[in-house]
């Protein structure tokens, strides 16, 4: 399979400070692919790189070939590349469904000028975005809570919402923040499902920043682990299980020479 | 304490003191809204009665004029759409156009206690222009988010606009720059041989507002990098020197070259009009300044003028790019994640609130017939922001009705008020000298019992609430 992904030797200071150290990664289209290491390890920082919200201190990142390093994240997202937060960042004092259409912003050409004469054009591409936007609404488990302001969502629905909004923007890669952090187990099953189904019906390939191991092994395709800005491993979730640098780096070293 | 926080409509203290009469908040929410809102219309009139019977006798056109605010805000129009969206509206359009008829001399209204006398057409084109740039500023302050406190920068091009196209300027004050023939295209009543340009008011309209907005891309490029505090700054400045070069702009650089008229500004500026044919064929006035009733033919144009601007604001609102502006003053970085691109947007924002203050400018210019560079002091921008927090930020309603109201206050109602304390209290105190104090203690008991202002929006009440108890939590943990 091509690769949707690639980075290349991707690094990043802050001032002294080297939180991703010349990272390789790459993930093949269609894949789910998880991003995990202990806290610190850099994994947040690398995701910002890709979407564009920090300029990589050197290396490229390639998204079907075309290089995205440091564009802008509007740009980034523009060209498939769509993203939840580790903290849940919704617009809280808009509707779901706002949330949904902002998210489709840049798949939407309506003009200073049209808007406010409000041709027909408008009229047709704002009706058919709405419907688009309560049918994403519906796909994530949220029919019947267009009207509700996002703050007003139970946890496990705003992090669905998100993911709402993220798949508005039409990605080809959906990038995850620790989706799972801070649900119940049954939310967790529920949402690992959930991954699963959107990688083979609608046809985006995933990225999961995930401390969760359960949903990880459960779902990955394959697993990369950073380490002190580090990759110290990559393969299939069982393979990664077994590396021995992977343990010592969560478990610490006593617990191989123990 | 917390609890009591955020409620509509009457602060939470007044709620501490209707509790203990028995009137729980509870049981208020769950009446209807019809009965809520003649209560407090009741409440209002019985106190209002209460202050002024002493002091007057009862006036049944006062009465009548009550009876009619009592029709259009007790029952819930907004449920019938035919009319809550044409016959109220219908309504209110029809006793604003119909306003110069009622407030022309001989006053057919009867006075208001305290304020005196119902606003003259002086007052109401200045209210007009007024609520033109409260709009203005609404779309950069109240949808975006952006603080802006250099709006007054905007209002003076548009009104340099109008004077530098619609005036001899160019001709006498520089005579060796423009040959001394004037270049006249659709002004009226030009007096052969005075030189400059003339064009006519409905074109320098948009021409005004067009450049203003560029002006406000230009402004807001190096600037709309910036968060918060620091663009506030910023603009701050940019404030600060446009009014400088208009005062100081009679010798640009040392050239000689007068472009602004320095402090005494540029006069005068021609009458708006639509010149004798059309006056021979349609019946539309050839020239403002020479009709019996030019007053009026100024305020019913900028009554156009504001609904021009409150269409294009409410449809920007509820388009694409308001719901992108919404998002920015929400969360910025979840917006610039979400495909919206921050700085065009943001400055899409500063063009369409420049366009406006440049058209209300513009118009300011020519009914003043000339532009000083005292109009354009800090101050106004203060003024024009104060309408907005006043009103209810992101409301339009909000906005028109604290930019009516303080434009009000600033040119008549607080020398009536100053008048009425000193007749009938024999003291002699000079009441519009303290305006901008009054302003500050009137911004400041807004903010204290309706924080949000006036007429909220609906969006922007929650999200004030929401930082007042994030606010409380994170107290209560330190």
């Amino acid at each position: 399979m091509a690769d949707l992904l690639e980075v290349q030797r991707l690094r990043k200071e802050f001032g002294g400070l080297v939180a991703v150290n010349d990272v390789d990664f790459r993930i093949a289209k269609g894949a789910i692919v998880s991003l995990i290491g202990p806290n610190g390890a850099g994994k947040t920082t690398f995701f910002n790189m890709i979407t564009g919200v920090y300029k990589p201190t050197a290396g490229r990142v390639l998204l079907d070939g075309e290089d995205i390093t440091a564009k802008p994240p509007h740009a980034v997202t523009a060209r498939g590349i769509g993203r939840t937060f580790q903290t849940i960042r919704l617009f809280g004092e808009m509707t779901a469904l706002e949330n949904v259409l902002v998210g489709m912003h840049c798949r939407l050409r309506g003009g200073i000028l049209k808007s406010i004469l409000r041709t027909p054009g408008i009229r047709r591409e704002e009706a058919k975005a709405r419907e688009k936007a309560r049918e994403l609404l519906a796909y994530c488990s949220l029919d019947g809570r267009d009207g509700d302001y996002a703050r007003n969502l139970p946890y496990g629905d705003q992090r669905r919402l998100e993911v709402a909004r993220a798949l508005a923007t039409q990605p080809k890669l959906l990038l995850l923040d620790e989706p799972t952090a801070g649900m119940n187990p049954q939310e967790t099953v529920d949402f690992t499902s959930f991954i699963a189904r959107l990688r083979d019906e609608e046809d985006v390939t995933v990225l999961l920043i995930e401390h969760d191991m359960k949903v990880v092994m459960h779902v990955s395709d394959r697993v990369t682990v950073l380490d002190y800005g580090e990759r110290i491993a990559e393969g299939t979730p069982g393979e990664v299980q077994r590396d021995p640098r992977v343990i010592e780096a969560y478990l610490g070293s006593g617990a191989l020479a123990g | 304490m917390a609890n009591l926080r955020g409620r509509g409509g009457v602060g939470p203290a007044w709620w501490g003191v209707l509790e203990r009469l028995g009137l729980r908040h509870e049981r208020w929410e769950r009446l209807p809204e019809p009965a809520r809102r003649s209560v407090t219309l009741g409440a209002a009139a019985v106190l209002a009665l209460a202050v002024l019977t002493p002091l007057y006798s009862i006036d049944l056109q006062a009465i009548a004029v009550f009876l009619v605010l009592a029709f259009l805000f007790v029952p819930p129009w907004r449920r019938v759409p035919v009319v809550g969206r044409f016959v109220l509206p219908g309504m209110v359009f029809a006793l604003l156009v119909s306003y110069p008829y009622w407030a022309s001399p001989p006053e057919k209204l009867f006075t208001i206690p305290i304020l005196g006398p119902f606003p003259n057409m002086n007052t109401m084109v200045i209210a007009a222009i007024f609520v033109m740039m409260a709009l203005g500023l609404n779309m950069v302050v109240g949808y975006a988010g952006l603080l802006d406190l250099g709006y007054v920068a905007f209002y003076a091009i548009g009104a340099y606009t109008a004077a530098w196209f619609a005036s001899p300027q160019f001709a006498g004050a520089n005579p060796d720059f423009t040959p001394k023939r004037e270049f006249t295209l659709g002004a009226v009543d030009v007096i052969p041989g005075i030189g400059g340009f003339h064009v006519s008011i409905w074109l320098l309209l948009p021409l005004a507002a067009a450049l203003t907005a560029i002006v406000g891309v230009v402004i807001g490029l190096p600037t709309l990098r910036l968060r918060g505090d620091y663009l506030a700054i910023v603009t701050l400045g940019f404030g600060e020197i446009l009014p400088q070069i208009a005062r100081n702009g009679d010798n640009l650089l040392g050239t000689g070259f007068n472009l602004t008229g320095g402090p005494p500004g540029i006069t005068p500026i021609d009458p708006p009009g639509f010149g004798y044919w059309l006056q021979d064929k349609v019946g539309l006035p050839a020239s403002y300044i020479t009709h019996p009733a030019f007053e009026s033919l100024f305020y019913w144009t900028a009554i156009f003028l504001v609904l021009f601007t409150l269409f294009c604001s409410v449809r920007l609102r509820d388009s694409r790019l308001g719901r992108a502006w919404v998002a920015i003053r929400e969360d910025e970085t979840a917006a610039a994640a979400m495909g919206v691109p921050l700085m065009r947007t943001k400055t899409w924002a500063y063009a369409a609130g420049a366009f406006f203050g440049g058209i209300a400018g513009c118009w300011f210019a020519t009914f003043k017939t000339g532009v000083f560079p005292d109009d354009f002091y800090f101050n106004i921008s203060v003024f024009i922001l104060c309408m907005v927090i006043f009103g209810g930020m992101g409301n339009v309603w909000g906005v028109i009705a604290g930019a009516v109201f303080l434009a009000y206050l600033d040119r008549e109602g607080l020398g009536n008020i100053g008048g009425w304390i000193n007749t009938n209290f024999g003291t002699n105190i000079d009441v519009p000298l303290y305006s901008f104090g009054i302003y500050g203690l009137i911004i400041v008991v807004v903010m204290l019992f309706r924080p949000h202002g006036l007429l909220p929006e609906a969006r922007r009440k929650r999200e004030f609430e929401h930082t007042l108890q994030e606010e409380e939590l994170t107290g209560a943990e330190s």
